[in-house]
């Protein structure tokens, strides 16, 4: 059976390379701090596997991930100066490529799909699968850039096989500790789950919902999704606190809701919310700013009419599909 | 019900715009104490909730492929080709703007757009010149009005595109976390597909709206007019 943990394995190699670079990067301000943040994180990965076989203390892991956080509470990880093509040196390859440039990129939906599609239904000799259980997207997603990256390097040639693991730095240093935050959130909310949060929330949201109605408690879920997006600016961190107090209890455990439909259309709903709020500066503020807008908020307001419909319409969907 | 905190630290955190590692960190701490959890369960709570949801952070391995067909020039084939579309008016142009925006988000390649590599460059100059050749010079509340709309073109096909990808961050977000917190198996594809009706949704709202920009365009181009008109007297 192929098993998720090679893949982890990879993305940790991934990290401790990127460290190795970092370390060595004498145009990075930050590097000794920075190089500490991504080498961490690699021997994070390769260790969260003799945790989750229970052949590990899991305390030392959560003592680096606090690390980490501080780590990224002082600033790092930093960048440094960007090797990569200029301008004009892109638009002349782009001339010479042409739309063979999109090939490579095509290949990781269309791999991962057939994995996670197809594959993930293959049994082996013994009966068992061939691939893990539950995860077999994200090995489909694993095999199918490990094959976009043997297309783009056929296809374009760069002179050595450090050049996209330094692309993939450049890339990864512009996201910095922002790249683990999802990954924060989704702990969080094991902690959250294990303190009791969810069953607290719970008690509230009993006295919010009149017993029984399944519209009701959609509609929460969804709007409570959409305002706390609107509150602190990102639909990530608030769908571990919607979850716990009415995804799973409300809609999955009360209501026999299909996980996959309530959860997916939940973060969808909070995305609406994301369209409305200037805490979501990157996506809201920033295009203002660089469009010279005089009214800096002309942007949420061609978006808050998609908004509220498109709310309305993740309710209607939720209500009649998930149940 | 003091546990409820752990929540507040979470929205005060972030609406103060702390840093979002820290605040995270600091809201599972305060939830584990008060919640009665000693010390080291504490941080067995992070090392098992950040062990079991490592499928979050494996979309970074498409990175170095991205990048490099970045640094062969993929941006700058994207715009060559949405360059050589055209189009009668400003509404028709962001409306398909908005279809190739989501359409590529939902293959993964979420970099060929953005406001800083095609709305400012690209969609706004072509949705501007647009409206020039209907209108003449524009007067300002009709530029912040195709402004607004061009980098709400840019959003909302991003946000309701990308989700329909499976290596993103929200997918695997919502596969990590119910999978490590109340042991369930769910496959990111499953989650994938069921973003496909709000996005068709988002698609028609947005869509329309972005048409019916035309027909505003035209009445404030009118009302500009007379203003002006009403000033020569």
């Amino acid at each position: 059976m192929i098993k998720v943990e090679w893949f982890y394995w990879l993305c940790g190699i991934f990290f401790v390379l990127i460290a190795l670079q970092v370390l060595n990067d004498r145009t990075n301000p930050k590097r000794i701090g920075s190089a500490a943040f991504w080498g961490v994180l690699g021997l994070s990965f390769g260790y969260g596997t003799f945790v989750v076989n229970k052949t590990a203390p899991a305390w030392l892991l959560g003592i680096a991930v606090i690390g980490l956080a501080v780590l990224a509470g002082s600033g790092f990880p930093g960048k440094g100066q960007e090797r990569t093509t200029t301008q004009a040196e892109r638009a002349r390859f782009a001339d010479k490529f042409g739309n063979k440039l999109f090939l490579p990129a095509l290949v990781i939906p269309v791999v991962a799909a057939l994995f996670g599609a197809w594959l993930a239904k293959v049994k082996l000799g013994d009966g068992s699968l061939l691939l893990q259980s539950g995860s077999a997207t994200i090995i489909g997603l694993g095999v199918a850039s490990l094959l976009a990256l043997a297309v783009g390097m056929a296809l374009l040639r760069p002179r050595s096989p450090a050049v996209p693991l330094h692309e993939g730095r450049r890339l990864l240093e512009h996201i910095g500790w922002a790249a683990i935050l999802p990954q924060m959130l989704a702990t969080l909310g094991l902690l959250f789950n294990a303190s009791g949060v969810g069953k607290a929330v719970g008690r509230v949201t009993d006295h919010l919902v009149p017993k029984g109605s399944l519209i009701a408690a959609v509609a929460l879920y969804c709007i409570g999704m959409a305002v706390f997006t609107i509150i602190m600016g990102n639909a990530f961190a608030a769908f571990p606190v919607m979850t716990a107090a009415v995804g799973w209890p409300l809609l999955v455990t009360q209501f026999d809701g299909t996980p996959a439909v309530v959860f997916a259309i939940g973060m969808l709903a909070g995305f609406c919310g994301t369209l409305c709020t200037p805490m979501a500066a990157n996506f809201n503020l920033v295009p203002a700013a660089l469009l010279e807008m005089k009214d800096q908020y002309g942007p949420i307001k061609a978006q808050i009419p998609t908004a509220i419909p498109l709310l309305g319409c993740n309710i209607a969907i939720m209500y009649f599909f998930a149940f | 019900m003091w546990v409820l905190l752990a929540i507040a630290v979470v929205v005060v955190g972030f609406a103060l715009r702390l840093n979002s590692m820290l605040v995270v960190t600091a809201a599972g701490i305060v939830a584990g104490l008060i919640g009665g959890l000693s010390p080291v369960k504490i941080l067995n709570a992070f090392g098992d909730g950040f062990a079991g949801s490592r499928s979050v952070t494996v979309f970074i391995v498409t990175l170095p492929v991205i990048g490099l067909i970045e640094r062969y020039g993929l941006q700058h084939q994207a715009r060559k080709l949405i360059g050589k579309l055209t189009f009668a008016t400003t509404g028709r142009l962001l409306a398909i703007y908005l279809l190739i925006r989501q359409g590529t988000a939902a293959l993964g390649l979420t970099s060929i757009g953005g406001p800083a590599q095609a709305v400012r460059p690209l969609i706004h100059p072509m949705a501007a010149g647009a409206a020039e050749r209907r209108y003449g010079k524009l007067p300002e509340k009709l530029q912040e009005k195709i402004k607004g709309f061009a980098a709400s073109a840019d959003t909302v096909g991003l946000f309701f595109g990308e989700d329909i990808f499976v290596a993103i961050g929200s997918i695997l977000l919502i596969t990590g976390f119910v999978d490590a917190t109340y042991g369930l198996q769910l496959e990111a594809i499953d989650i994938a597909l069921w973003a496909i009706p709000t996005g068709i949704c988002a698609l028609l709202i947005h869509g329309a709206r972005l048409l019916y920009l035309d027909r505003q365009l035209d009445a404030l181009a009118r009302e500009a007019r007379a203003e002006a008109k009403e000033v020569a007297k």
